[in-house]
């Protein structure tokens, strides 16, 4: 069996949307306990109706505790030369703390395996531009100009491991299993139209927000277009890249609160707006007015891990809800689930009893759940916009 | 002499002898004077009709019909019968040549050349009529960022920081072009800007002030700021959802204006602050503005007048270089930018501008909304587009090369009763549109021209609805620049290259 | 409906009869959007005189203000003084930048200095006096209404394009010059440009000179007697003039004027052809 597609699509490939259908799963510990890749797997290998084996990836946060100060790069190579170049590039910018590939199991009927390798890395800061600015400009520059290279992340403490396969090949392949984190995000793709290409597999990452998306978008030309003045280049053609962006817009480069940043992403419809109070109202008119092209349209439900400034995992479906997305709250109020179906916290439960669940809900269409590490559950998912919560789940200490 | 060089009718009135009742009401009718009586039949003089329609919809017995002339000149496939006409008027009369309306020359609209998108299997369709999709639109300038306060962790308690400009909301991203009282009767600016209100929809003032009777609209009207500043003062400005600085218009890129004398009766002389019978002259350029800082003068002026309270906006004629004219209007401070296409319409402009001069409003679109974009000032202006916006498929397509907002004048026109005979210049329009004659003006129902405005634009909104929900979107911001949902299918691939759209089969 | 309310800036002044602002605290000149809200606000509590000093450039004073107060300016405004103006009455202690009096509905302006470009553009009403030499395209598209009408009363010359498009009101250039000693003797260079009053089509232009002007008249614009009439029309307000500037009534009517009219209300009458092509 040979893999192959690793850093870029095939020619014919190109230059084009790609789209695809997904299963998403996710979990935070608020606590920070960290965790097994285990269970993460169990969650997304269950919705296995949701993949095609054309793409599978997962993000795992907490897992480099020695590291957590340096930015940690996962790369994909295709061969020893764009590994060269790469090393070489990054000299320029800083020094390379640790450089390792990262650690893979192959079954032997693997022809030509992609080079995986990480790169622990501690920038060197220029005047008037911050640490993360500077890594964005280095992720977009691979990406983009070095052939045969492609950054899958560049967090701290964090790291994303994708590739084109099944669910269950990608976790056995990079040993997902031996990881320990405390926020886990999981995605299995059904591409549309591609064969599948490993770096345009899920969770898409830049610094330390990773995105895993299901659903098509049908703004992207606005979203895209709008993207681009601020500077971005959207060369892989994904809605999740562009998701991915407008986050990384939003949360970083206009500073916004999470919570915000979900109001333009899926703002409430005028109809709801003219409920609320006159105060929440011109808040949200001015988002909606502002933002008006970072507005999300079309099927997508989302799951978002950030870690900067405090560790969060957010989850999203469309304003009219198209895509599934559900939500689960452990009993002693500990962790969060979230995922495309009620199957993968049910999955938990049937091995060994590993999950006792407190509740199970469906958030709002177009509002978003957020949990927070060491402060539980912001946003349930079901208040108004601004509004405090309506049910009662406990505030965690 | 002058019987040797007559242009050759156009049109022939056909009378059916047989059913004319001889009741003369087409001779009262027709403001053209086409009909006389000689005692004993009605006498049609075909070279003098428009072929407006008037006597054919009021002739009690429906005994007139107009046909082309069948009167057939030489053929010539460069010196076509229009070129040779222009020939014949300006060697008899030596002006400049009047015309009325948009462009009427057979160029080929881009915007029939291009294609909406739909979806099929990888994401749902909307059905308009059962879910919501939103039409709304904010008009006027928005910071290029918000900054908040917020108080406590869970976000209950927010409140914004950044400091916010004027802005007001439309129901439906349309307006209704700038046309003046003079260009058209006091019937109908009065059943525009009612059908704008009860729409919740803006209507251009047009440069001829804003008679008094209108300042009840002034939620849904933009006053327009022209080189003539007639009828400027205080109440203008202050009467007006917003301020517009008119540059150009489509029509007439670069030319002034002129409502000559003869038609300055005392509603228009009131409107317009100047004495009856006297010549409107709108200078060629504005004599404040002879540069772009001047200009930047000009929208500081009215904002500090108005005491920043609306947005002020700059309206331009599309021409080649709008691409960069537009940033400079950005960043001269205009809170909304008006692009009136080389199509646009007009009541009275030399022919050979209106004719020759601009460019297509679609390109003019795109190179403007891309320019904005590259300089990262899009976001913050509201980008309104006209010149000949036809119908909803128009409207549809400029918002999804760009503008946020549609234009559009003759549609307006055509749904109160104009059959588009091109003559508004002579101020002699026979369905009391483009007239201040009040025998004509009072033929123009308000309250049946209104509703038929409210019709259209509500068949508008709901066509706009269905293409959106069709392409899967329920907010028009998603279809806003959306050029993916395009595919262009003419016959010049330069043209998708400018239009940054693709190919249909791409 | 609006979705944001915009706060204007009040600026709290002690009320007196007379407020006087320092419109370069410190040496360093205010922006003219807090100096007009602080006019505005002023304006806004009934107050009847307002006067700045230091004065360096700031634009748009005075603009849209209405009521029945006055506004004296130590320094050079800037651009488009008294723009929309509708009432109140501006002394200026220095010189003036372009567009004084832009579209002007009512109200008077006092220059003590020279004037720039384009003065009285659109004005509708009021009254501008200046005691120096103006620019350019003065008093272009001046219009009347009803029994308003603008006069534009220049002490020195003036240059190219006076009373373009002109469509009302009066101007009246005298051509004077005022000596360091405090002399007033007649200017022995020509007391305008060319194009003089080119497209002019209704009001009157008033030259206090006796050179040949054919030469320098624009497009529909001829020259008339300086009859009875126009002592009629002119003669109040060069009265108030000459008293505002404190010079002799007598030694500005001892020469002769000529007056420029429009030679007919539509001057471009024949210009276009209506044939249906």
């Amino acid at each position: 069996m040979r893999w192959e597609n690793y850093t870029s699509l095939p020619e014919t490939f190109r230059n084009q949307r790609v789209f695809d259908g997904c299963g998403i799963s996710g979990l935070i510990n608020i606590d920070g306990t960290r965790i097994s890749g285990d269970t993460v797997i169990d969650m997304l290998c269950i919705l296995k109706e949701r993949e095609n084996g054309l793409g599978a990836g997962y993000a795992a946060y907490g897992i480099y505790p020695e590291y957590k100060d340096y930015f940690a790069f996962h790369f994909l190579f295709d061969n020893e030369t764009a590994k060269s170049k790469v090393l070489e590039y990054l000299e320029n910018f800083g020094s390379v703390i640790q450089s390792e590939p990262i650690p893979t199991s192959l079954s032997h009927e693997i022809d030509n395996p992609p080079i995986t390798w990480r790169v622990f890395f501690n920038p060197i800061s220029e005047r008037n531009q911050d640490e993360a600015e500077k890594i964005v400009q280095i992720v977009m520059e691979i990406n983009e100009n070095i052939d045969n290279a492609y950054v899958m992340s560049s967090g701290k403490n964090m790291g994303v491991f994708k590739g084109n396969g099944w669910s269950h090949e990608i976790a056995d392949f990079y040993k997902i299993r031996e990881y320990k984190a405390y926020m886990w995000l999981a995605h299995s793709r059904f591409p549309t139209n591609t064969p599948g290409w490993w770096g345009g597999a899920h969770p898409f990452n830049l610094l330390n927000c990773s995105v895993i998306h299901n659903g098509e978008i049908t703004s992207y030309g606005t979203n895209r277009r709008y993207l681009e003045s601020f500077g971005y280049k959207c060369t892989l053609f994904t809605d999740t890249e562009v998701i991915a962006y407008l986050i990384d817009l939003l949360c970083r480069r206009h500073k916004f609160p999470i919570s915000i940043a979900t109001i333009a992403l899926a703002p409430p419809l005028f109809d709801e707006i003219e409920k609320l109070d006159r105060k929440s109202q011109i808040i949200i008119k001015n988002i909606r007015a502002t933002y008006r092209s970072a507005m999300l349209n079309g099927p997508f439900s989302i799951v978002v891990g950030n870690s900067d400034p405090i560790p969060t995992m957010m989850g999203l479906s469309d304003r009219k809800k198209l895509r599934p997305l559900v939500v689960g709250i452990s009993e002693d109020e500990n962790t969060i689930y979230m995922s495309s179906e009620e199957a993968s916290f049910n999955r938990l439960m049937l091995i060994n009893n590993r999950l006792d669940l407190k509740e199970v809900w469906h958030p709002k269409s177009g509002t978003a759940v957020i949990a927070k590490l060491g402060k539980g559950l912001i946003k349930n998912g079901i208040e108004n916009p601004l509004k405090k919560r309506t049910i009662a789940l406990l505030e965690v200490a | 002499m002058a019987i040797a060089h007559e242009i050759i009718s156009h049109y022939k009135v056909n009378i059916d002898r047989e059913d004319c009742q001889k009741c003369k009401r087409c001779l009262t009718n027709c403001s053209f004077g086409v009909f006389s009586f000689n005692g004993e039949r009605i006498i049609a003089q075909s070279n003098k009709c428009v072929a407006c329609q008037r006597c054919v919809v009021m002739c009690p017995a429906k005994a007139i019909h107009i046909s082309q002339s069948e009167s057939f000149l030489p053929p010539h496939g460069n010196y076509t019968r229009k070129i040779r006409n222009i020939i014949w008027a300006q060697s008899g009369n030596g002006g400049v040549l009047l015309s009325a309306t948009g462009n009427d020359r057979p160029i080929r609209s881009i915007f029939d050349d291009l294609l909406l998108d739909a979806c099929q299997v990888t994401n749902p369709s909307i059905d308009p009529l059962r879910e919501t999709i939103e039409t709304k639109i904010f008009f006027g300038r928005k910071p290029k960022k918000l900054e908040f306060i917020v108080e406590s962790d869970d976000f209950t308690d927010v409140s914004l920081k950044t400091q916010i400009f004027p802005n007001f909301e439309i129901d439906m991203p349309i307006m209704v072009g700038h046309m003046s009282l003079g260009s058209i009767s006091y019937n109908a600016c009065q059943a525009i800007y009612r059908a704008a209100r009860e729409l919740n929809i803006i209507a251009g003032s047009g440069e001829g002030g804003l008679h008094p009777d209108f300042y009840e609209f002034a939620p849904n009207i933009i006053t327009e700021i022209a080189s003539g500043r007639f009828g400027v003062d205080i109440n203008y400005l202050n009467n007006a959802a917003g301020l517009e600085i008119k540059i150009g218009q489509g029509a007439k890129p670069g030319h002034g204006g002129h409502l000559p004398g003869e038609k300055v009766n005392s509603l228009i002389a009131q409107t317009r602050m100047i004495p009856e019978g006297s010549d409107a002259l709108s200078p060629y350029p504005h004599h404040d503005i002879y540069s772009i800082e001047d200009l930047a003068q000009l929208i500081a002026a009215l904002k500090e007048a108005t005491r920043y309270k609306v947005p002020v906006g700059v309206k331009i004629a599309a021409v080649h270089n709008s691409a960069p004219i537009a940033v400079g209007i950005v960043r001269g401070g205009a809170d909304f930018l008006t692009l009136d296409g080389f199509r646009g319409g007009t009541g009275a402009a030399p022919r050979i501008i209106r004719d020759h001069a601009g460019i297509p409003i679609e390109l003019a679109i795109a190179a403007v909304d891309e320019r904005l974009r590259q300089e990262n000032l899009r976001e913050e202006v509201t980008l309104i587009a006209g010149g000949s916006i036809r119908y909803s498929a128009d409207l549809v397509k400029a918002i999804a090369l760009g503008a946020d907002v549609a234009m559009c004048s003759l549609p307006v026109l055509i749904a109160m009763g104009c059959r588009v005979c091109q003559q508004c210049f002579r101020g002699l329009c026979s369905w009391g549109i483009a007239t201040q004659q009040e025998y004509l003006v009072k033929r123009l129902d308000i309250d049946i021209a209104k509703k038929r405005i409210i019709n259209l634009f509500h068949s508008w909104n709901e066509e706009l609805k269905e293409v959106l929900g069709a392409m899967g979107i329920d907010s028009v911001e998603s279809l806003r620049s959306n050029r993916d949902r395009l595919r262009y299918i003419g016959p010049n691939p330069r043209i998708a290259d400018i239009l940054g759209v693709k190919h249909a089969g791409e | 409906m609006i979705i944001n309310e915009v706060k204007e800036k009040i600026y709290e002044i002690g009320f007196d009869d007379i407020i006087e602002i320092d419109a370069a605290p410190n040496g360093e000149p205010i922006d003219y959007r807090d100096l007009n809200a602080m006019i505005h606000a002023r304006t806004l509590k009934n107050c009847k005189k307002i006067v700045l000093y230091n004065i360096c450039g700031q634009r748009f004073i005075g603009a849209a203000l209405q009521g029945d107060f006055e506004i004296i300016i130590n320094g050079v405004p800037g651009n488009d003084l008294g723009i929309f103006m509708d009432g109140p009455k501006i002394t200026v202690y220095g010189n003036c930048e372009d567009q004084v009096g832009n579209t002007m509905n009512q109200g008077s302006m006092i220059i003590n200095g020279n004037g720039g470009d384009v003065i009285g553009l659109s004005a509708r009403g009021g009254t501008i006096y200046i005691k120096g030499d103006v620019g350019y395209r003065v008093g272009i598209h001046m219009k009347e209404y009803k029994n308003k009408f603008p006069i534009i009363i220049i002490g020195g010359t003036a240059k190219d394009f006076l009373g373009e498009y002109m469509a009302g009101g009066i101007i009246v250039v005298l051509g004077l010059k005022f000596l360091p000693d405090g002399s007033i003797i007649d200017i022995d260079q020509s007391i305008c440009g060319n194009e003089l009053g080119t497209g002019i089509h209704r009001g009157s232009i008033y030259l206090r000179t006796d050179e040949k002007l054919e030469d320098k008249l624009g497009v529909g614009a001829k020259i008339v007697e300086f009859d009875g009439k126009g002592k009629e029309e002119i003669g109040p307000f060069l009265y108030e003039y000459c008293e505002t500037f404190n010079i002799p009534f007598d030694l500005v009517i001892n020469k002769q004027f000529q007056v420029i009219k429009p030679i007919s209300k539509r001057p471009y009458g024949g210009t276009y052809c209506n044939k249906m092509i």
